[in-house]
């Protein structure tokens, strides 16, 4: 049980910083910064040409950052920030875990990601994200055999050109939104999967992003296509140094589900949150995105997001293909100054297409959590229907919860329910705790874990048990 | 880029000529008002669905922007009879009436003046005798601030409906207050209402807006409502002008401690309806109930806006909005409710439910709910769905056709709002409505 | 074991209990007994330490110490326990864990180490054994989709775990079939041990016929009206509660006469 002694001491666990030699470019943005990091990665003259094409969209954009949402932060200097952070290492990239700095290799063991093939975990296949770069990836070999291709975005690039052509973009443009088209312009690194038609990926594939090098901006993109009859559940886990400096992680997240394939995304999203005054901490700008292209395709997003200093994200699902799905699982949680704003779009175009959104929200301190989502049924998505469940729980009387919810119906055969509730954590339910023995702050920890309880089912065993300790953490003395 | 604003500029001219036609009589103080409104109206320009314009994202009111609409001259008499009247509108005896034609006063039409307890009276002679009262909440719950319609009402504000009740007094029959729109092309009425009810005063009080004839016309009214402590205002608000017709309308009532209101907003007619509803809960243990039904078609736009602010601890709120939406008709819901800091045990609950009867017709809805206080009850719902189909083969297999079938399930599903109108002429008259509106559905 | 003195409780002003005085040693089983709103649930909360009562005036004593002092968990820790009339739902809270957890809060508070789960588990399944419940029922969350039955036998199973030394029954054979009373009086019956003590707080006398009270009170308008053995419960089911009350208002006006 926590004593309030172990209440104190404990904080952001993954604050620390690792010293390695980097390989920085200079602060700010321009044509040059693009070229260089394109150069840097020797990619074929389509990738500058999409880059450039982004960047000089953004640049008409004048800076007219998204404002809709329900978070609140000072002007960010787009010329202040590194775009490229790379770790020395001997050739374009180590290609083997012996050419990787054992700094690096000791950080990831640190958070409990050990990539030694001794150690490394087992059934699962990790690609290591440290700042702009991919450092390392198990199981390549165990995948490949089976036609899975699992690799770094750069990588990618180099060795299936063919497919980043046809697919990049092809779900978030570059034009989507401001941070979407910074992002095109930049990227440095990412995952890249792609599961050959008829094969259930026999292990979870996950990427671990690392933002270690201060003042960098994190700008990955990640793209998984699942052929014809494919499966693949994949996770992604993020934390950052404690830093008193804001630190900027706008990445992009591309689904492409061929006919009767699935893809389920996890996500753990724990980057620094900032100190307990709101000082420093990750801003979370993400676009991620599925298209159900195929018939009886199947795209399932699962999130906890419990770190950054404000999250603005929306994993949505494009329901193109007759018969697809789409799911929006989401546990988010607030606490001391954070500032969530999430949520999800479901885009019904095909006919019978089914969305089932879940939201859990948790407030606690001065933070403040959105849900924003939107479903929307096309003319053409005859028997569409959707469900959609907002929950939000609110600790403490400085906090705040909101939930918009926007439903546009454009076919007469649709279907589309919609329902939310806001409490807090009952005296009675907290009573009956406490008269069984547990203490007021178990208690809590106990009836929050129930409430996001439908959300942790849906991701795999051990990532489950990571959330629940997530939420704890991060509940420290919040409650009790 | 702006016509919208040249529009706006043109007001300039129309309210000289509107001016020039009133007396300022002991309501200097209005016409500071007016140009201040209208100068504000001025700088807004009509709403327009550009991007973070949240209010107007659904509805596009450029067809009233480009509608040159004009106030009624001076001096016309009004080409309508009592009997018209009776038909338009619900009707009861021992109702009090006030009718308004093209904006103007009708007092021929109307009940007289009464003062027993109870003021009932047109708003721009109580803005010089009951100064004092209407001096001090005219424009105070509806600000003409941020919102340009307000404004556009307020600079061009003369005829209304001024109704007091005196501390306590209780009125049993209903003030009915008729805003008839004639057949006179382009034209604009700016009607307004003032209610305030003093501690522990009761009333009904029934808004209706209909239409002699099949003109272009274009309503923009605006209601205040002020509650004390203890007060209850049940109020009905019936929009049923002609097809032709845009209507815009704003309602917003401040609710002292321990007071109620409850209202029902029923939307049939007009090409556009755009109604906000904002109701402050303002002191401890306020109360409001507001029910909404809505049945579109053709291409009718109907768009209901409502905001509650729980702005004190121990308030209650309750929405129930429903509607039918057919043809290739638009339904807009937008219902926001905010719980304060501090605003401990609110309980609020909001709903709206959508049928949509065909293809090409769209519903749009958007129930929000933000709270910042933490013991608190608070939930809403939305569906927007068709007829389910077990219950018209259910029916069938009773015998009736499927025509019939639907009608009864449709009817069954708007009934459950009229059937929470307390008052009997109004729910009658909304069942005789809907089920000919419903006819063909 | 339990010393009430001149007990007075309000809820949100409103006086329930108008002093209340009971003595409850160990190895006593004692029933009180009176009719809706006469206060018996709010005895049972307030000795439990439900934070909506107030307590404004009398004293508790429990083993020697200021049972009012204490919060809640620890009056639980220290084995007081109650078997709630309403027992409340804990969605996405797995019954196994709930009580796993207090098995080992309570045990920390006595200064032993958590309970291996391999010994709690055979606990668990001994004691639903001895519940007759139905073994799927730990495994969903905490009372949530429970029958009115379910529930009361759930609070009986987390007692049999818990092993108070004293227990609290607020109206548990309410909801009950007869069969499902019979196997909870059981249960009750096979708990008691010299050194632990009962309080049954029931309506109706039925319980009585299957865990025989040494005490039986009658609670009427937030006071102990009469106190007797047995046969009062018997006296009370014959004659009910406007008998008694008659018999006290007699007695109150000739004490008042005299």
């Amino acid at each position: 049980m926590t004593t309030p002694q172990s209440l104190i001491q404990s904080e952001y666990k993954y604050g620390f910083t690792t010293d390695v030699e980097q390989e920085v470019v200079p602060k700010g943005l321009n044509e040059e910064t693009i070229r260089l990091i394109s150069r840097k990665k020797n990619e074929p003259e389509f990738m500058l040409d999409w880059r450039l094409k982004a960047y000089r969209h953004w640049l008409k954009l004048e800076r007219q950052e998204p404002t809709w949402a329900n978070v609140h932060y000072p002007t960010i200097d787009f010329q202040d920030i590194i775009y490229y952070a790379a770790p020395v290492s001997p050739s374009e990239g180590p290609q083997s875990l012996d050419e990787v700095d054992p700094e690096i290799l000791r950080a990831f063991d640190k958070l409990g990601i050990p990539l030694e093939e001794q150690s490394r975990l087992a059934g699962v296949a990790i690609d290591a994200v440290f700042d702009s770069v991919s450092v390392a990836t198990t199981y390549k070999e165990t995948l490949e055999k089976q036609g899975i291709i699992f690799c770094s975005f750069s990588e990618a690039v180099q060795k299936h050109p063919e497919l980043i052509r046809k697919y990049l973009g092809s779900v978030v443009p570059y034009t989507d939104n401001f941070y979407a088209t910074l992002n095109s312009a930049v990227f440095s690194d990412g995952s890249f999967a792609y599961i050959p038609p008829g094969v259930r990926c026999p292990m979870e594939l996950m990427t671990y992003f690392r933002i270690n090098q201060a003042d960098t901006g994190q700008f990955e993109r990640t793209l998984i296509i699942a052929d014809k009859g494919s499966y693949v559940s994949y996770l992604e886990g993020c934390t950052a140094p404690s830093r008193k400096k804001n630190q900027l992680h706008a990445a992009v997240v591309e689904l492409i589900a061929l006919d009767d394939a699935e893809i389920k995304y996890s996500t753990l999203q724990n980057w620094f949150p900032g100190d307990a005054d709101g000082v420093g901490g990750v801003f979370n700008f993400v676009t991620k995105r599925g298209k159900a292209l195929g018939r009886r395709s199947k795209i399932s997003w699962t999130q906890v997001e419990t770190g950054s200093a404000i999250t603005w994200k929306y994993p949505s699902v494009i329901l193109q293909g007759d018969d697809s799905v789409g799911e929006f699982y989401s546990v988010a949680l607030v606490n001391n100054y954070q500032q969530a704003d999430t949520g999800t779009k479901m885009l019904h175009i095909g006919k019978n297409t089914k969305s089932t959104i879940v939201s859990k929200g948790i407030s606690a301190g001065r933070g403040n959590n959105t849900y924003r989502g939107l479903v929307k049924i096309l003319p053409g998505a005859a028997g569409a229907q959707n469900y959609t469940q907002c929950d939000s729980l609110l600790i403490g009387d400085q906090c705040g919860a909101h939930t918009v919810p926007y439903i546009e119906v454009r076919n007469p055969t649709a279907r589309v329910e919609h329902e939310a509730s806001t409490s807090k954590v009952s005296d009675d339910q907290l009573f009956y705790c406490m008269q069984r023995g547990i203490s007021a702050e178990d208690a809590h920890f106990m009836i929050i874990n129930g409430f996001c309880k439908e959300i942790f089912n849906e991701l795999p065993w051990e990532f489950a048990v990571e959330a629940s300790q997530l939420l704890k953490v991060s509940l420290e003395g919040a409650v009790g | 880029m702006s016509p919208t604003a040249t529009r706006a500029s043109d007001y300039q001219a129309q309210f000289e000529a509107f001016e020039s036609g009133l007396s300022l009589n002991g309501s200097g103080w209005l016409h500071q008002h007016r140009k201040a409104a209208l100068a504000r109206f001025q700088e807004l320009g009509f709403p327009t669905a550009r991007r973070g314009n949240e209010a107007w994202k659904y509805t596009n009111v450029a067809p009233i922007a480009r509608g040159a609409f004009t106030s009624a001259a001076n001096g016309q008499e009004p080409s309508v009879t009592p009997a018209d009247v009776r038909r338009l509108a619900p009707d009861a005896r021992g109702w009090t009436r006030l009718v308004f034609v093209d904006g103007r006063f009708a007092g021929s039409l109307s009940s007289p003046p009464r003062n027993d307890g109870v003021r009932v009276a047109n708003l721009a002679e109580a803005a010089a005798t009951d100064r004092d009262l209407v001096e001090r909440h005219l424009t105070r719950y509806a600000g003409y601030d941020d919102e340009a319609f307000t404004a556009l009402n307020t600079a061009f504000l003369r005829d209304g409906a001024f109704i007091g009740l005196e501390r306590g007094q209780t009125i049993d029959d209903a003030v009915h207050l008729v805003f008839v729109a004639t057949g006179r092309e382009a034209t604009a009425a700016n009607p307004r209402v003032l209610i305030v009810a003093r501690e522990e005063s009761r009333a009904t009080i029934v808004e209706s807006y209909v239409s002699l004839g099949d003109a272009a016309r274009f309503t923009n009214a605006v209601t205040e409502i002020a509650l004390e402590p203890g007060a209850t205002v049940d109020h009905y608000r019936l929009a049923l002008e002609s097809p032709a017709t845009y209507h815009v309308g704003l309602t917003r009532a401040s609710l002292g401690r321990d007071a109620t209101l409850t209202s029902a907003s029923i939307t049939l007619g007009a090409a556009l309806v755009r109604h906000d509803l904002g109701v402050s809960l303002d002191g401890p243990g306020a109360s409001c109930r507001l029910n909404g039904l809505y049945a579109t078609r053709d291409r009718q736009h109907v768009d209901n806006h409502t905001f509650i602010d729980h702005a004190s601890p121990h308030t209650t709120s309750r929405q129930y909005y429903k509607g039918v939406v057919d043809g290739e008709s638009r339904a807009v819901f937008s219902g926001r409710v905010l719980v304060r800091p501090g605003a401990q045990h609110a309980d609020a609950q909001q709903a709206n439910r959508n049928l949509v009867l065909s293809q090409g017709a769209e519903v749009d809805t958007k129930p929000s709910l933000e709270i910042f206080a933490d013991d608190v009850r608070c939930s809403h719902g939305a569906t927007a769905g068709h007829l389910d189909e077990d219950a018209v083969f259910y029916l069938r297999s009773r015998g009736l056709d499927e025509d019939m079938a639907r009608g009864v399930l449709v009817r069954g599903f708007v009934q459950e709002i009229i059937d929470t109108i307390g008052l009997n002429a109004v729910r009658a008259f909304t069942t005789r409505l809907f089920a000919a509106s419903l006819a063909g559905a | 074991m339990l010393e009430i003195r001149n007990l007075h409780v309000a809820i949100g002003g409103t006086e329930i209990l108008k002093g209340v005085d009971l003595t409850v040693n160990a190895g006593e089983v004692h029933a009180i007994m009176g009719p809706n709103g006469s206060g018996k649930s709010t005895l049972t909360n307030v000795l439990a330490g439900n934070p909506a009562y107030q307590v404004t005036a009398g004293e508790v004593r429990y083993q020697g110490a200021d049972l009012l002092a204490m919060p809640p968990e620890i009056r639980a820790r220290e084995g007081l326990f109650l078997a709630f009339q309403y027992p409340v739902e804990l969605p996405g809270v797995r019954n196994r864990e709930f009580l796993r957890t207090a098995v080992n809060a309570i045990r920390q508070h006595r200064s032993l180490d958590p309970m291996e789960l391999k010994d709690f588990n055979k606990l668990l399944q001994e004691k639903i054994k001895l519940m007759k419940m139905d073994s799927s029922l730990v495994k969903r969350s905490v009372n949530e989709g429970f029958s009115g039955g379910e529930k009361k036998r759930n609070e009986m199973l987390q007692m049999a775990v818990l092993e108070p030394r004293l227990a609290l029954l607020d109206e548990t054979d309410s909801g009950l079939d007869i069969d499902a009373l019979k196997t909870v009086a059981e249960g009750v019956n096979q708990l008691k041990r010299p050194d632990n003590a009962i309080v049954i707080v029931t309506h109706y006398q039925r319980m009585l016929n299957y865990i025989i009270p040494d005490f039986v009170h009658v609670l009427i308008d937030g006071r102990i009206v009469r106190s007797g053995g047995r046969e009062l419960a018997l006296e009370l089911e014959s004659q009910g509660y406007e008998g008694i009350r008659g018999d006290v208002a007699a007695t109150a006006g000739a004490e008042a006469g005299g």
